[in-house]
Order: C-alpha cells, then structure tokens, then sequence
C-alpha cells in the first residue's frame, strides 16, 4: 500500500503501458468505427486487455483469477481507458459489476462468476435502481419467485449501462421478505433487450425485460443492500478518475491546438483571453484530479467517510469535465463543432458520465449533508 | 550553540524525537519565544532540508510538517510566523547565495524572530513587471581597503513593503546597469535597515490599516559583501526567492474544515436565521472548494517530496487558494446581510485582522489583496499557461532593448 497520492515506478509504468496500448489499439479512428457498431463493443480489444495486459481484475483477488493489487492500481486503468474513450463494458463489468460480487459473502458465487470476467471472457453489468447515486431498494419493481431450483425474475430493467452486451445480469429483485441480488445468464430464455439510442455512442445502454427468468440468489435480503451500495460507491469513484482521464486528453489537445493555430500573425495560444482559459482548465483538471484520487485512495485503505469522499470527488470531476469538454469545443473554434473533430466525443462522455451514478446536483447535496447541514445541526 | 547530530538518516520518527525533546526541555507556553525558538533552530527542526549547524538536519523536506505539528501541539507558533518574511521567503537564498559565515551570522537571529527581514522588491511602477525595476546601485572603485570592490550606492524607491518599519534586514533587488535587457541588468543584495538614508514610511491599506510601507532609499551605501550572486545576475537569484516563496507554503496542510471554510461554517452556525436554500448551496460549494484545494495542496506536496519532477503545483494552489478566500469572505457579507455593512474601526493601528466583532468585514477587505499580493492572479495564469503548458509567451516589446530604451 502507498500513501495518498504516491505513485509509484509500479503504477507510472502501468499507465505508460494502458496508454500505450490504447493508443495502438483503439486511436480515435478505431473508437469511430467501433462506435457505429451494432453493439457499439469490441469484444476482441476487451479480450486482449485482460490477455495481454491483465488490467481488468486488478482490483479482483488473486484467488478469484485478478492481480489483487487493488484499486488504485485500477483507477489508473479506468482513467486511461476513459482517456482514449475505449468502447468497452468498462462501467457495467470493471465499475460495477466485479465490486458488487466482490462485496458478496458467499465466495462460491464470487469463484463461478469473478475469474470469467477477469479474463475478459465474459462480460457483466449490475441492474439495481439507484437515486443520486446511492441505492434505492424502494424503487425496485422487478419480482422474485422461489422455484424449484432457485428462483424466476419478472420485471423491467430501464437504462442498464453495457445491458446490450452483458453475459451475466446482476438485478435486485423483490422477494417475499425484501429485496435481495441474483445473477440472472443473459441467455435465458425470457430476457428481452432493446438497445438504446445513447447521446455517447461510446457508452451504450439498454432497456432489459425480464419474463419467468431463471436466476441464482447471490445476496439475501440484508446483504443485499450494502453490497449494492458498496458496488456503486466503487464505480463513482472509478467514473470519477475516468472523467480525469477524458479531461486530461481534451486539455492536451486543446493545448496542442492553440499553440499551432495562427490568426492575426500570431499562436492564438499566445493571447492572454485563450491562454488564461487553457489555465483554468488545468486548474479545474488539477483539483478534479485530487479529489478522484482522494476517493479511490479513501475507498481503499478506508480513512474516509465513503459517502463524502465519493460524492466530493463525482461533484468536482462532472463539472470539470464537462466545462473543460466545453472549453475544449470553443477553443478548437469552427473545428470545434464539427463531427471531424474530437472534442464532440468528449463532451458527450462527459455529459454523460455527469448524468450517471448521480448528477453534480445530486452529489452536492449528499455533501451538504455531511458538513453544512451538520454544522447547523450542531447548535 | 548545541547542535543534534544524527547518525542515521533523519526519518519521521527521528524529527518528533528531536522535537519533542526541543519542547520537553523549553516548554512553549514558559519560555520566551526567542529562547524556544533559538532551541529549535539549534536542533535543526527550523528548517530540517538545511544543513547541520545552519538550522537544518539535512532531512527530507518532506519532514518539516512533523516537526511543526510537534510545535503546535506544544502549544509553540507556527515557525513561520516568528518571522513571515524571513523564514519561508529568504532563508533559502541566504543558504544558496552567502558566505558560510554571512550564514551563521544571519540564520540564527530570523529564525528567533530577533532580527526581522523584509523584501525590497516592488516598485511603483514595477509591480507585476518586477523586471522594469528602477531603484540604481551605482559601485564606488574598489581600493586598497575593500580589494574586492567599492561599497555599493543605492538610490530608488521601493513599495508594498511587509514589515519594512519593524525589519532589521532587507533583500534588495536593484539596476546596476541600464545600458542592457532588464533582466539582465539587475543585482541582488542584502541591506542593513538601520543604514543612513534608509527612510520607511507606512503607506494605508483600503482596510485602513497600515501594514505595508514605501522605502526611499536616498544614497543607501551597501557592502559589497552583501552582494548575493553575480552582479547583472539579480534575476536568478530573485528567481530562487520567489520559488522558495511559493514552495513554503506547501509546508503546512491544514485540516479539513479549517482555514478560511472555518469563518465560514462558524459564521453559518452562529445564524440559524438567515439560512436559506441558496445560501446552503453557496456555502457546500465553497466547502466542496476548499476541501479540494487542501486536497491538492497535500498532492502538491506528495509529489514534491517523492517525484523528481514537479508538477504544476505552486502556482495553482496560489491561484486557487487566493481566489478562494475572497468568495468565502463574499459569502460571509451576504450572510451577514445588513450587519455587514458595518465596521468596528478604521484605524491604522487596527487590531490584527483576527479578532474584534467585525473581524468578518475586515477580512473580506483583506482578502481583496490576496489576488495582488505575490503575483497577481492574471500573472499566475500566464505562468501556468506559459510554464506548464507551454503556451507560446506574451509578445515582449521591451525584451531585448536596453532597460535605459524601455518606454515607461
């Protein structure tokens, strides 16, 4: 373990090596064509992350087919692979599914379904419904049924992110006690799909029926929620270090262009209207990235209220993000608008992510109540 | 003088020994401060990077939070404010820039807070453009008597000078030689403020208060042993004060929901009848900030200690960290309402910008010098433009001309 923000020769070469690849495999050109894909996937790239380079359970336990080396060594995949916009199932299968079936108890569930995904064999997503990010057991309408072996799910899953190309299913579900986890195989009969048209065509979605579907029960009834919101603290913190990713990359390449572009005789770079915009990018950038990692460095060693240190970090980030995709957009001018540039694919990751795993909005108010609201309360 | 000689390498836990040792024996709260303060320097916790006998225990820099944090929980200053200046400003280029012996003789006194220092830099009309300065030091031959060359006479005015009427030394940046580009005609010196032709006069604050001042410097004679660095070199060396002044305040990491947040979420506490929904977003948004800056400042200080190149660093934290403190003090005016609009004093000798019951007023004044001071704001984003992102550098009409050429 490091201390807060330390990284190591061990994590700088692992970035050098995800970017690296990124850039030999999926450049911008490859993301394009992969993302007017029918499944908007490249499962053979997914495959070869985890084959050649072993980046995709590094946060999984040894025992259960990852590296073990936890998830700060993770973030910095997810900030790369977030960087180069790779059209992967990194959110429903790294952010969200693998922690939720590391929180589960029963290491039997955790040894059938975690070393498959690790590999990049299968992939997975988690459909439970959350409010503001947090878990919303209230909320959950779809239906489970004892059988006689297990159990049938009957419900709609709305939204669920990488749920077109999802193997495995990980959907809360009302029983008759509660509302508990089940792992649902995505090819069973009675599972219904329909691929929705998403503003980032680099992050798909779908909406999932289920009818009578054979499931396994992974997590009971009051297991059930703090898994889930374990899980979804996990992926916030792991969405915020790719919205660092997506950042970084709109500021170098604005950077990049303002210092080449000439007008009046001149880099536009070089007046102080373009230049002093640029630094506030990198400032905005700056203190996204601290509290992204702050949170990840939070979640793993546990110094931190998880709840303050991942809603500050996803406040930050999905504003930043999104203003530096914007800024990015007024500087590259004319060019900046155009679906030749890249700046538009940025600005739709970054709208999107700050619409996932609860709004800006909706973090800020989570934030309030752990330090405004309590310094209120404390007349 | 006794000096604590490590045989090992200093570690963490070597510096709260040591510190706490200091303490044990000079308890902060019984002692004089410049007793405490001399015991500290003579242990090397004053600046632990220094060398053995020169204030330090050549320990990672990385290790003077330690030491501090024994200090305070001691119920000791924090070291820098013995002598703001001084400690964190010029201490540095003392260390890189004089004679061993001009050394000893010099640390020792500032870190006791006996012999307070202040920066004859700024001028009226060379504030962001320090370069431009005017302020001439014209050298005397050299004789028989000073083989090394003649006694310096400076001539010039200086400005918004911290401290410069309870100051016994001042580091001095002065032209010596016009006839080449302004950087390059500068020269660094230290001066004696008790020396003749040295007149301070208090120069009043939009606060009312007169903190800084304005120094004329009528004929001002200077060794030419106080002569730091090269003549026509004052640039460099002013270069390594200014580093020192932004690295210094990666020193010291302060707790969450302390600093200027604290006046905030005190002031919100002390008025459950003026909270509203707008002024809750308002302040957990400068909550959110404040947190990130202090995030970042501990950042910036990680990767000072650990990694051999610096990141961007100092002049985001400055810039941050002073635009900060002015939307806090907004904040606390509109939640004041029209309480706000009154101030206990105007007067020059006003209590310290802490206390009083408009203590709140007085700090949004203040705070209204924290974009100027040290760099202005827009200064500070050209630096990040140009030195860290490498933007292509403001055009420079004045760059290459002979300073005596610059249109001013």
């Amino acid at each position: 373990m490091t201390q807060e923000f330390e990284f190591t020769d061990e994590l700088a070469e692992l970035r050098t090596m995800v970017r690296d690849f990124c850039a030999e495999v999926s450049p911008e050109s490859t993301v394009r064509e992969t993302m007017i894909t029918d499944t908007g996937s490249d499962s053979a790239l997914w495959r070869r992350l985890a084959a050649e380079l072993g980046v995709l359970g590094l946060a999984v336990p040894e025992a259960y087919g990852g590296e073990g080396a936890g998830l700060v060594y993770q973030a910095v995949v997810v900030e790369e692979l977030g960087a180069a916009l790779v059209c992967g199932p990194v959110l429903g299968t790294v952010c969200l599914a693998m922690p939720a079936l590391a929180a589960l108890s029963d290491a039997a569930v955790r040894a059938d379904y975690l070393p498959a995904l690790a590999k990049g064999e299968r992939v997975a997503t988690l459909a439970v419904p959350t409010h503001g990010g947090t878990f919303s057991p209230d909320r959950v309408t779809v239906t489970a049924t004892p059988a006689e072996s297990g159990w049938t799910l009957s419900g709609a899953l709305a939204q669920v992110p990488d749920g077109t190309t999802a193997d495995l299913l990980l959907v809360a579900a009302r029983t008759g006690s509660g509302v508990a986890l089940f792992a649902v195989e995505g090819d069973t009969e009675g599972v219904a799909r329909t691929a929705l048209s998403t503003l980032d065509l680099t992050r798909r979605q779908a909406d999932i029926v289920l009818h009578d579907v054979a499931a396994r029960r992974v997590a009971d009834e009051s297991e059930c929620p703090s898994v889930c919101e374990r899980a979804l603290l996990v992926a916030s913190a792991l969405l915020a270090v790719e919205q660092v990713g997506g950042a970084q990359r709109m500021l170098d390449a604005t950077v990049a262009h303002v210092r080449d572009r000439l007008q009046f005789g001149r880099p536009i770079g070089s007046f102080q209207a373009v230049k002093h915009r640029c630094a506030d990018m990198l400032v905005s950038l700056e203190q996204a990235r601290s509290v992204a990692y702050h949170a990840v460095w939070a979640l793993e060693d546990g110094t931190d209220d998880a709840r303050l240190a991942v809603s500050l970090a996803r406040a930050v980030a999905s504003e930043s993000y999104l203003w530096i995709s914007t800024s990015a957009i007024q500087l590259h001018g004319g060019l900046g608008f155009t679906w030749e540039g890249s700046p538009h694919l940025y600005l739709k990751r970054a709208t999107t992510d700050a619409l996932l795993l609860g709004t800006a909005g909706e973090h800020i108010e989570h934030v309030a109540a752990r330090t405004v609201d309590l310094a209120s309360a404390a007349d | 003088m006794t000096t604590t000689a490590p045989s090992i390498a200093p570690d963490a836990a070597m510096i709260e020994k040591v510190a706490r040792d200091v303490v044990t024996a000079h308890p902060p709260r019984d002692v004089p401060l410049t007793e405490l303060m001399g015991a500290w320097y003579d242990a090397g916790l004053t600046w632990v990077h220094f060398p053995e006998g020169l204030g330090g225990l050549r320990a990672p820099r990385s290790l003077q939070p330690v030491a501090n944090r024994v200090m305070r929980e001691a119920g000791g200053p924090e070291p820098r404010t013995v002598n703001t200046i001084g400690y964190g400003i010029v201490a540095g280029t003392i260390r890189r820039y004089a004679s061993p012996e001009q050394a000893s003789r010099l640390l020792r006194p500032l870190a006791t807070g006996e012999e307070k220092w202040c920066q004859l830099f700024s001028e009226p009309s060379a504030g962001s453009d320090l370069a431009g300065l005017a302020t001439r030091a014209v050298q005397e031959t050299g004789d028989a008597v000073t083989p090394g060359g003649g006694d310096w006479i400076v001539n010039g005015q200086k400005v918004w000078t911290s401290l410069a009427h309870t100051s016994r030394w001042a580091v001095l940046l002065a032209r010596t030689d016009p006839d080449v580009p302004k950087h390059k005609g500068l020269t660094y010196f230290i001066l004696d403020m008790t020396t003749p032709g040295v007149e301070v006069r208090p120069l009043r604050q939009l606060t009312g208060r007169a903190q800084f001042n304005e120094v004329f410097l009528d004929n001002v004679r200077i060794p030419d042993a106080q002569r730091f660095g090269a003549v026509g070199e004052g640039w460099i060396v002013a270069n390594s004060t200014l580093g020192d002044e932004r690295t210094s305040l990666g020193d010291r990491v302060p707790a969450r929901g302390s600093g200027v947040i604290a006046d905030a979420l005190a002031l919100w506490q002390a008025h459950p009848e003026r909270h509203t929904p707008v002024l809750r977003e308002r302040l957990t948004r400068l909550w959110i900030r404040a947190e990130t800056h202090r995030l970042t400042s501990d950042r910036t200080r990680v990767a000072a200690a650990t990694q051999a190149t610096a990141g961007p660093g100092s002049a985001v934290t400055k810039l941050v960290g002073s635009e900060l403190t002015q939307h806090v003090y907004e904040f606390c005016m509109e939640l004041l309402g029209p309480a706000g609009t009154l101030i206990d004093t105007y007067s020059p000798d006003a209590p310290d910008d802490e206390s009083g019951p408009t203590a709140i007023q007085r700090k949004y004044l203040r705070s209204r010098a924290t974009t100027l001071e040290g760099g202005t704001s827009e200064i500070q984003r050209n630096v990040i433009g140009e030195r860290v992102l490498k933007l292509p550098q403001e055009p420079r009409a004045d760059k290459k001309i002979p300073w005596r050429d610059v249109p001013r």
